[in-house]
């Protein structure tokens, strides 16, 4: 009888200590399987030429050699703006950067731009201009990828397309309330994040369609998290940013906290910051929703509490997302994107 | 007859059990990721932002480049003065022209800074030379240290000697420790100041890789006199020269201007010059750079040529083609041989003034 006892505990143990072990390998595995970008293979990239310093990695700025431009100055910049943030991250105003240096880092690397658009409804009608305005300005010279999301996709214009550049229709149903439309724009990208851009896509810019491009935004703009400053309020003090100001909403911002207010209407950056945004506002949202809460500016709300907690790692100027009804103010040098004069009442479906 | 048999089974089947477990010990070792079941970084920060009144603990992910989403994450509640968009320093510039921030006192709010790093609490590895009488600058480094270098964060000290016995003993705060590397003295102090990036080739490779996030080399002739914090963190931080950063022409850098030598950077180009005394970042991106640097000037050494400041030149070569993400101004690495401009509002890092003769091996020649 001691026999028996003495084996079976053996296997036993021996059974349970494989599995611990088959546990561990593959748990290691599951996590590197899930990452969304490739591990860069630092030692494996050092080859012997040390020149061409060519390499996977995103956020390495490797600039051609015996590329000519203007000397940059450590002591002369705009003086009537602030390039930098508390957290360091660089606020993008024209003239703080050299366009030409930045196109000659990224060109190499090959990179696609997603950009998505929503044209739901009678916001249909702006997709033209959108368009052939971002074949001017967006990007230029690189891969962009355009996704319209629209419940009429017989209505999306055609509309002459660069090499190298294209666009896709993703059709989505109608709604009887404009705040839907913009509420479920975070789920929507989400979801094109996870089923459609994986591997084939840097990086991302989530665009509002009622605007066009004036002038140029290209690389500069490139970065991990990318907010940029609402034009309507980047002159005023914190306690006029329109947050969400009730405790019971997750969108809830407290008196005293916040740094700038961000647009909704134009946010971007890396695959897997954009979807982590989007999946955060998108729940942050439900259970709003859930317990009878809508936050005031629904997901420009949700993103801009979840933008004081998330840094954003590049903030870009109001040059980069103005209004049409707005008059310039002299610190604004070039109106790069712009939302055009509307009348509410024709295109708001409520 | 029988109870022998179980006896034996009993010991054999725990000798087996130690032996495994000893291998699985060891496997595990070796692996990057350690044992602890560790989430990868960027699922953090949705709790957050759920739950802001908890502190969500952020288990130590090493931070792999594959996942750095999510990395400037603050607490919810933290309370600082509201930053302009139109009000900041106008004596100097505070970017670079490809969009990197320079890091200027006033430019960032230290209370922001130091709440984002002590959530993500890397690990950081300073990397010190101290052959022959350079040992003497080990005590007022390691002191100063204690008191200005990322203060609050996880350090370790890895000093270089060639004399165990000099390495001064200096009370460390908690998370901060000394590693002693011992090197072989040298005849020449040029050949002390190329054999760093040799052996922090070897030793990054080796086992700071497994050790630490960030990595920084600096110059131990040097003492702190203010925070040198979180700011400086980035995936590659370089310092400008403080002889070099105001109205000079790049022309006028002194970089390598020989064709012949790996560190050659011609007329017409160049952003900044940049000093060899500190620098660091990613470890990765770091052991890259070191690597570089000892690669090319070995190949110069074949063709029997020096770059006319040794590692500098070839750094400075390295940096322009592989734009730094953060530079930090000269408050980063100031000499006490010269004295600031209204533009240094502080100096968080000076190199002493020294008689070469001295304590150089070849009397500094």
């Amino acid at each position: 009888m001691p026999l028996i006892n003495g084996k079976a505990v053996t296997a036993v143990l021996l059974i349970a200590l494989l599995l611990v072990i088959l546990y561990c390998y593959v748990s290691q595995s599951y996590r590197v399987v899930l990452s969304f970008q490739e591990k860069s293979k630092a030692t494996e990239d050092d080859t012997s030429d040390p020149e061409a310093f060519v390499t996977r990695h995103e956020l390495h700025l490797v600039s051609p050699d015996h590329l000519r431009y203007k000397q940059p100055s450590i002591v002369q910049g705009r003086t009537d703006v602030v390039a930098v943030t508390p957290w360091l991250a660089p606020v993008v105003w024209e003239g703080t950067f050299d366009s030409g240096l930045l196109d000659s880092i990224y060109r190499p690397k090959n990179i696609t731009v997603a950009a998505t658009v929503f044209a739901v409804g009678k916001y249909i009608m702006f997709l033209k201009d959108f368009l052939e305005t971002a074949e001017k300005y967006f990007f230029v010279g690189f891969r962009v990828h355009v996704y319209v999301f629209t419940d009429r996709p017989n209505e999306v214009p055609q509309v002459k397309m660069a090499a190298g550049r294209q666009l896709t229709v993703m059709p989505v149903p109608s709604s009887n309330r404009w705040q839907e439309i913009s509420a479920r724009r975070m789920e929507l990208i989400q979801m094109l994040i996870e089923k459609k851009l994986r591997n084939h896509t840097d990086y991302i810019f989530c665009l509002d369609v009622d605007s066009k491009f004036h002038g140029r935004w290209g690389t500069e703009s490139l970065g991990g998290l990318v907010a940029v400053i609402h034009p309507g309020y980047y002159r005023n003090e914190r306690s006029k940013f329109p947050y969400e100001r009730r405790p019971a909403s997750r969108a809830y911002v407290a008196p005293g906290e916040g740094d700038f207010y961000y647009c909704g209407g134009a946010f971007g950056g890396l695959l897997q910051e954009v979807h982590l945004l989007a999946k955060t506002c998108r729940q942050n949202f439900e259970a709003d929703a859930k317990v009878g809460i809508e936050a005031a500016w629904q997901e420009e709300s949700h993103l801009n509490r979840y933008m004081w907690i998330n840094k954003p790692s590049k903030v870009l100027s109001p040059e980069y997302l103005w209004q049409d009804f707005k008059s310039k103010n002299p610190e604004i040098q070039i109106i790069r994107f712009s939302g055009v004069v509307k009348n509410y009442a024709d295109i708001r479906p409520n | 007859m029988l109870l022998n048999i179980s006896k034996t089974h009993i010991l054999v089947s725990f000798v087996f059990l130690l032996i495994l477990s000893g291998a699985i010990y060891t496997y595990l070792e070796n692996i990057t990721i350690p044992f602890t079941f560790c989430q990868p970084c960027h699922e953090n920060p949705e709790s957050v932002v759920d739950e802001a009144e908890k502190r969500v603990e952020m288990k130590h992910c090493p931070l792999d480049d594959s996942r750095r989403s999510g990395n400037l994450i603050m607490k919810a509640g933290l309370s600082y003065p509201q930053p302009s968009t139109l009000t900041g320093r106008t004596d100097v510039n505070s970017v670079t022209n490809w969009n990197a921030p320079l890091v200027w006192e006033g430019t960032f709010d230290p209370v922001v800074i130091d709440d984002i790093y002590s959530r993500m609490n890397p690990r950081v590895a300073v990397v010190v030379l101290a052959v022959g009488k350079y040992t003497r600058f080990l005590k007022g480094f390691l002191e100063s240290g204690e008191k200005y270098f990322l203060v609050g964060l996880r350090v370790t000290y890895y000093i270089f000697t060639d004399n165990e016995q000099d390495v001064p003993n200096v009370t460390l705060s908690e998370g901060r420790k000394i590693t002693i590397l011992p090197v072989p003295s040298a005849k020449r102090w040029q050949d002390v100041v190329l054999s760093k990036m040799k052996w922090a080739t070897v030793t990054i490779d080796k086992q700071i890789r497994n050790e630490a996030d960030y990595l920084f080399m600096m110059d131990v002739d040097s003492v702190f006199h203010n925070r040198f914090g979180a700011e400086s963190l980035s995936q590659m931080s370089a310092v400008l020269h403080r002889g070099f950063y105001k109205n000079i022409n790049r022309d006028g850098f002194p970089y390598e201007r020989r064709p012949e030598s790996k560190a050659y950077i011609p007329a017409g180009e160049g952003d900044y010059y940049y000093t060899a005394a500190v620098w660091g970042g990613y470890l990765e991106d770091m052991y890259r750079l070191v690597k570089y640097c000892y690669e090319q000037s070995e190949e110069d050494a074949k063709n029997n040529i020096e770059a006319v400041w040794q590692e500098e030149s070839h750094l400075n070569k390295y940096f322009l083609y592989n734009k730094p993400a953060k530079v930090l101004s000269p408050e980063y690495l100031w000499s006490d041989y010269d004295a600031p401009g209204s533009d240094i509002k502080l100096i968080r890092i000076s190199q002493l003034v020294k008689d070469y003769a001295e304590v150089r091996p070849n009397g500094g020649q």
